[in-house]
């Protein structure tokens, strides 16, 4: 048997040094002219052990990892081929306690398949949603992905089977899927590691919703900071088409579907779904006031189902197994797994798909073992830039969308940002602020000006310019932007920045320095 | 209008990209991405073209452009370098790292070395925040930036 070696091409182990340690074993093949294949997989999301290289072995596959390319000579000295010891060595991947704790659902082929064979996706349960999907009636689809109770995974957490039955109801000449591969929260990398590592899930999701709302054209939109992910996506659709997964009859139904890959411009507002429609009809990326929603005059003014990569990346899944083994997970009104992203100064970053109802505490200290410096954690920031900072005090908050917004705060794109006790907050209050001035479209005043007086007041308090006057004034601005604003960028950059004073009051004190100079 | 040799040159590149994907639904993102890798910006005489095959204004394209940080109106260094300040690598020590590549450099952010060696952006998010401090090099992404990383990239940039 030729041997199989799996060696992550996923950006994060390329950023690791992957390129680096795939080129070292394919020297050392040669060298040793052994015959081998290699296999680029995406990443399970173990980033600390990234770069993770796989053999196949007769027992299973085997990881090592970290690997330096300075050990690749070792690790065939330690016939690695043969799953030999090693001090990288790290057993079945599926074992290690990372993974193993971890519910996949959504995230049950990524780093495990190559993501651009066909047919490892089918071997590993791939198609059979679709293959689902088609032969049913769309709305006892759309039925389907409502009782399973997903909601959007890109933060707003609006039901998506209420969205698909929107456009179904729709009547028009021509619908649209877009999916929101916009990306932007810090934090988050869960849709590029789905689009680098399953491509065909997202392909499929997006394929089951165009089958179940009557339209025949899909749009992905990725942020142009993934030029993997959009690489990636390219080659996936082309494989897709050719297979009939795509097309005039899809999976020789008589539905037609086809898709389109687009690549954003560096503008972070365009998450929001009505810039991103704006965007992708060639206009400037500004916000459209809803309603009209997009449900029923979407892009170019047609009913458009739009949904983030990780929504319709579920609904494979949910067409498979059905809705009742999707919605059995989770907790209250949040139903299914959630892929939390663990990053920042934290000690085991990576991708932790689970099941809703962890505490927050749970996932900081628990799974991602506290910061990577050793240090205490302060803070950690859960949702991106627009999400609120959570102390030490509200780590019994269950991860759940109601139980966060409790705590006024959001899980958002679930992205955890962990910080270390030597961060400043009123330095990353003054942050939400400056990048949301940086990112804002302008159209609407709170946001546009609002964040820009928002820096200069924090400027102020830091300067220790009657402080306890200008965090009234910078409460007030905060209401009128939360409250003033169209959309999420200028109505949500107030958590970041309330959490900030309200958790961290002693950071927004007047430096002691100043006092002694009196 | 006379129009200089030059922005001729221009007008005819641009007309064949526009050409070729003006057949796209929404074409003007897609086509100035084309026009950008062909002439590493977005020239100016290249906007009268695009607003006249679209039917759209000239104030219309222009807006479009500058509203997107990618579009460059003039040429980039021969490398270019983003470097990541967003949270996750915040709580990485990303600011001592800006400061610190600014430093090396001999320029700030949204500058290009006076040699053309090198153009330095800020840029929010690369995903890839298990990895922080993170950077991206001629689109090559770089994680757990450190000073010899920064020493590798500064040599790179200068070859």
């Amino acid at each position: 048997m030729t041997p199989r070696i799996y060696i992550p091409g996923d950006s994060g182990a390329l950023a690791l040094g992957a390129e680096k340690v795939a080129k070292a074993i394919e020297k050392e093949l040669a060298d040793r002219g052994i015959e081998a294949k290699i296999v680029r997989n995406g990443s399970r999301g173990a980033y600390f052990l990234e770069p993770m290289v796989e053999v196949v072995t007769d027992k299973g596959r085997v990881a090592y990892g970290p690997v330096k390319p300075s050990e690749v000579k070792s690790l065939f000295d330690s016939g690695f081929l043969t799953g030999g010891h090693h001090k990288r060595w790290l057993g079945a991947p599926d074992k290690i306690p990372f993974l193993a704790r971890q519910t996949r659902l959504t995230f049950a082929r990524c780093g495990v398949i190559n993501p651009l064979s066909l047919d490892h996706y089918k071997a590993h349960g791939g198609l059979k949603g679709l293959q689902n999907a088609v032969a049913m009636a769309p709305a006892e689809i759309v039925k389907q992905v409502t009782e399973s109770g997903l909601r959007g995974r890109g933060g707003a957490g609006f039901p998506t089977g209420i969205k698909w039955k929107t456009v179904l109801d729709t009547t028009a000449d021509k619908k649209y899927i877009v999916c929101n591969a916009d990306e932007g929260d810090s934090a988050t990398f869960a849709d590029r590691m789905i689009m680098e590592g399953d491509p065909f899930v997202l392909i499929e999701g997006m394929a089951i919703a165009g089958v179940s709302t009557g339209a025949t054209k899909g749009f992905v939109y990725i942020r142009s900071e993934y030029p993997h992910a959009v690489a990636m996506m390219q080659k996936a659709v082309e494989v897709a088409r050719k297979a009939g997964l795509l097309g005039l009859n899809v999976l020789g139904s008589p539905n037609a579907f086809d898709m389109e890959i687009r690549v954003g411009a560096g503008a972070y507002v365009c998450g929001e779904e009505t810039s991103l429609l704006n965007s992708l009809e060639g206009k400037r990326g500004v916000v459209r006031a809803k309603p009209p929603l997009p449900a029923i005059q979407g892009l170019f003014g047609k009913p458009t189902v739009i949904n983030n990569v990780i929504s319709l990346a579920s609904v494979p899944v949910i067409m498979d197994k059905g809705a009742a083994f999707y919605k059995d997970f989770g907790m209250g009104r949040s139903r299914g797994t959630i892929p939390i992203q663990i990053a920042g100064n934290v000690r085991y970053g990576g991708l932790f798909e689970a099941a809703f109802g962890m505490t927050l505490g749970e996932i900081v200290d628990d799974i991602g073992g506290g910061t990577a410096t050793g240090r205490p954690v302060k803070a950690v920031q859960v949702g991106g830039p627009l999400g609120a900072y959570f102390p030490r005090s509200l780590f019994d908050t269950p991860f759940d969308y109601e139980a966060f917004a409790a705590k006024d705060g959001l899980i958002g794109h679930a992205g955890i940002t962990v910080f270390g006790d030597t961060a400043d907050m009123l330095k990353q209050a003054r942050f939400a602020m400056e990048f949301c001035a940086i990112e804002s479209c302008g159209k609407c005043t709170p946001c546009r000006i609002g964040s820009t007086r928002g820096v200069e007041t924090i400027d102020k308090i830091a300067r220790g310019i009657e402080p306890e006057k200008q965090i009234e004034l910078v409460t007030d601005l905060c209401n009128t932007m939360k409250f003033g604003s169209l959309c999420a960028l200028g109505g949500f950059t107030p958590y970041p920045v309330m959490s900030a004073i309200n958790h961290f009051r002693e950071d927004f004190k007047p430096a002691p320095v100043a006092e002694a100079a009196e | 209008m006379i129009m200089q040799p030059a922005s001729t040159e221009i007008a005819s590149r641009t007309a064949a990209i526009v050409q070729e994907l003006k057949g796209l639904e929404g074409p003007l993102l897609p086509i100035l991405h084309g026009i950008q890798e062909e002439f590493g910006h977005v020239p100016h005489d290249a906007l009268p073209v695009i607003a006249e095959a679209l039917n759209i204004s000239k104030a219309e394209v222009h807006g479009v452009v500058t509203f997107y940080h990618d579009y460059r109106s003039r040429p980039a260094g021969r490398h270019v370098l983003k470097l990541c300040q967003a949270e996750a690598c915040q709580s990485m020590g990303s600011d001592a790292i800006a400061a610190k590549l600014k430093q090396l450099l001999g320029i700030g952010f949204h500058e290009t070395a006076r040699d053309g060696s090198v153009t330095l952006e800020p840029v929010y998010c690369l995903g890839l925040c298990a990895c922080a401090p993170s950077a991206m090099l001629d689109g090559e992404v770089i994680g757990r930036l450190d000073d010899e990383k920064l020493d590798e990239i500064v040599a790179e940039v200068r070859s």
